[in-house]
């Protein structure tokens, strides 16, 4: 009895999943809120506040997402995901979408039935030591110990780089951030690699963070940025312009400041018209009001307050813009044209 | 002319099938068996469709792809260029050598604790009964982070062991507990080492021959041998004769400390360390139990008897008390070596590379293939299940009670 009831469930769970698989849109307005997996807790782009309230980088783009859907920055719930759970989870419709500093790649594309609508962050793997260590490069690290969170592209870029370089070292696979930070802490292991943008942000946590140095090399490219469902263009599309209408707003120079002003009538620049809907159907076109993009805005700000307010080099992560620019600074931040 | 009158002819009516207590069972378990098939039916072909509407499909090539990946703890050579499906090997290896070892380990502690517990010393008995209430009734995952937070953060790195460090080796130099493992010496096998090697194998073949001649010898005439002193005699004279013949063939390379790190010797890995112990230690208390009951489950007057025939307690435990109680002890203790095989698993937290963390964890993660990863975990984790039952059951059946 027990077992036909244990697959009874089975079964019903695997026609829910089924059903779920198409059209996140409806179920995230009859659910009322947007699951959004995030890291389980990485300084700057996702982790609770002393009030328990989730903040950061990431987190900005999944309240963006919740404002242009649902009208409410706060109707968001957010699930942490490891590096290892996390694909499993979006692929089992756990959550609505991923935004977890995760990289696209072509296999994840691709092979992984994922489908990446952008890139939120341009990132690259590098190295973190100690000052004691005595090590300028990241090419004399033959015979250390290194900290790695595993199901991750840093771990296999890494295995790359020490062979192709011919050096050894010992892999210590670790779960979470928080695990890998406890074991470098500890001196478990000489080296901590990920994204270099965790990095600092996890130096950032540091008690005597001017203990530890990250390294020059930049060992690969990491472009991170928001994945959904593969064979849900509708929302993908949602996904994919929400993050495209906060990089526009900052090239338009749209802030959270002057956006209801700006949205108050039509001015003189068309391509802000259409951003904020008071020229053109654009909300129209992905099922949306033709406030969505007013509303992202209103509740987060433009890209680059996202940045400066989270990860920025005001903040304690401090973090430059660099490849993260404006396409007119210098950047690879280029949005489509809102037309 | 007596007429036989034939008892009246049983018809079977269809009815009978559910009024009938003979037939009603039967009725039941085929119409429960069909439903259960059904389901089962209606779930594969479920997963199936739902994966074909994600786009998915059930293929086993990517075992044959190259993990690019690195497996810190190798029991056969791995480097990232080798295959998943050797990945998943290595994984294999050591999760049958933390089972193995824990198996080993958790019986040794478990007999002890189990027959310590039944000492009629009082703080004993009540040390070991808070030892097994402790171990039995909190989570095993959380002595494996004890553990593994004891072993990384109480012990030195491995640059404190450098001149003027606080921390220095201990047994002669030979052995380096750091946060990063224990490092032990590896022998080295020069020419000349087989034949060390073979004589050590035979003599401990030469040990259970002679318990077995000794056991004989003392049912057909009673007389004892002193088995335990010839034992240890024939464990360590040979070989080391032989050892010594062969101009010492086998020599040590101790671990030193080398750039940033311990180089040389046999690093035992602290995820390793914690995993085993703690595997060892929960499973001891279970096992604990089992002894104790195995040897309360035999009658008190056994042991009188013996007495009163002037037996003494060592050899009465020997010959009497545990020939009887291992028949008890034996099956639960399957359970347990199976459980503590499936235990292994919560490798993960430690980060100890057995076959969920490479197979189950990255080889899936970076090869979406979820489902496939997972039916290989589960027939791997059944086999083996399957064989440990095998080999105990007939162990147990060499000791269970034989009914002529």
């Amino acid at each position: 009895m027990n077992k036909k009831v244990f697959l009874g469930a089975l079964t019903v769970a695997g026609l829910a999943a089924g059903a779920s698989a198409a059209a996140t849109i409806d179920d995230v307005k009859a659910r009322g809120s947007l699951k959004c997996g995030s890291n389980e807790g990485l300084a700057g782009f996702a982790a609770p506040d002393a009030n328990g309230v989730w903040q950061g980088f990431d987190v900005s783009l999944c309240r963006a997402i919740a404002a242009a859907v649902l009208g409410d920055a706060q109707a968001v719930e957010f699930v942490p995901l490891t590096s290892q759970t996390r694909f499993t989870a979006l692929a089992a419709g756990e959550v609505d979408v991923l935004i977890r500093n995760s990289t696209w790649t072509f296999s994840r594309d691709t092979d992984l039935k994922l489908d990446f609508v952008g890139v939120n962050y341009y990132d690259g793997q590098g190295f973190m030591v100690r000052n004691d260590i005595g090590v300028s490069s990241a090419k004399e690290l033959d015979g250390t110990t290194v900290c790695i969170q595993t199901g991750t592209t840093t771990e296999l870029n890494l295995a790359d780089f020490f062979r192709v370089n011919n050096i050894s070292y010992e892999p210590v696979p670790v779960a979470t951030n928080a695990e890998g930070q406890q074991q470098y802490l500890a001196g478990a292991c000489d080296v901590y690699t990920t994204d270099i943008s965790g990095l600092a942000a996890t130096r950032a946590t540091f008690e005597n963070a001017g203990e530890h140095v990250i390294l020059p090399e930049v060992v690969s490219k990491e472009p991170l940025g928001p994945a959904v469902r593969h064979g849900d263009s509708e929302w993908g599309d949602i996904v994919r312009w929400t993050l495209n209408a906060l990089i526009a707003a900052e090239e338009y120079g749209v802030t959270s400041a002057n956006v209801m002003e700006l949205a108050a009538g039509p001015t003189t620049n068309p391509e802000i018209n259409r951003l904020l809907g008071t020229e053109g159907e654009l909300g129209a076109m992905i099922g949306l009001d033709k406030d969505w993009a007013v509303r992202a805005i209103a509740a987060v700000g433009n890209y680059g307050e996202v940045f400066e307010r989270n990860i920025g080099e005001a903040t304690p992560i401090g973090l430059a813009r660099g490849l993260n620019a404006q396409w007119t600074e210098g950047g690879l931040l280029y949005a489509p044209p809102f037309r | 002319m007596a007429e036989a009158t034939d008892p009246p002819r049983e018809t079977f009516r269809l009815s009978q099938l559910l009024y009938d207590a003979r037939y009603r069972s039967m009725t039941i378990q085929v119409v429960a068996a069909i439903l259960i098939m059904l389901l089962l039916v209606e779930l594969v072909d479920n997963t199936v469709t739902n994966l074909a509407a994600l786009g998915k499909d059930i293929r086993f090539g990517f075992l044959w792809s190259t993990a690019g990946y690195d497996i810190n703890q190798q029991l056969i050579p791995f480097t990232s260029q080798d295959t998943h499906a050797r990945a998943a090997l290595v994984g294999i290896l050591n999760t049958l050598v933390v089972a193995a070892l824990g198996c080993i380990l958790a019986t040794i502690i478990g007999v002890l604790a189990g027959v310590l517990r039944l000492s009629s010393n009082w703080i004993v008995a009540k040390i070991m009964t808070f030892y097994v209430e402790a171990m039995r009734n909190t989570p095993l995952l959380i002595w494996i982070l004890i553990v593994f937070a004891v072993m990384t953060e109480a012990t030195p790195q491995p640059r404190e062991f450098r001149e003027g460090g606080s921390a220095s080796m201990i047994l002669w130099d030979s052995v380096a507990i750091s946060n990063r493992g224990v490092y032990i010496p590896r022998p080295i096998w020069a020419e000349g080492s087989g034949f060390v090697v073979a004589v050590f194998v035979l003599s401990v073949i030469g040990i259970f021959v002679l318990r077995h001649i000794a056991r004989k010898r003392q049912q057909d005439t009673g007389q004892i041998l002193p088995v335990f002193r010839l034992s240890l005699a024939l464990f360590f004279v040979p070989t080391l004769l032989a050892y010594f013949l062969m101009g010492r063939p086998v020599t040590l390379e101790t671990p030193e400390l080398g750039g940033f790190n311990f180089a040389g010797g046999l690093q035992i890995r602290n995820s390793f360390i914690a995993l085993w112990l703690a595997l060892s230690l929960y499973t001891s208390a279970f096992i604990a139990e089992i002894v104790r009951s195995g040897i309360l489950a035999i009658s008190k007057g056994q042991t009188e008897a013996a007495f009163a025939l002037g037996i003494q307690p060592n050899r009465t435990m020997q010959l009497i008390i545990l020939p009887q109680a291992l028949r008890v002890i034996i099956p639960p203790l399957i359970s347990q070596y199976l459980n503590l095989t499936k235990n292994s698993s919560l490798a993960i937290a430690v980060g100890y590379m057995d076959v969920r963390s490479t197979l189950g964890g990255i080889t899936i993660n970076q090869t979406g293939r979820e489902l496939e990863g997972m039916l290989l975990l589960g027939i791997f984790y059944l086999i083996t299940s399957l064989i440990i039952s095998a080999v105990m059951n007939l162990y147990n059946s060499s000791v269970k009670l034989k009914e002529r």
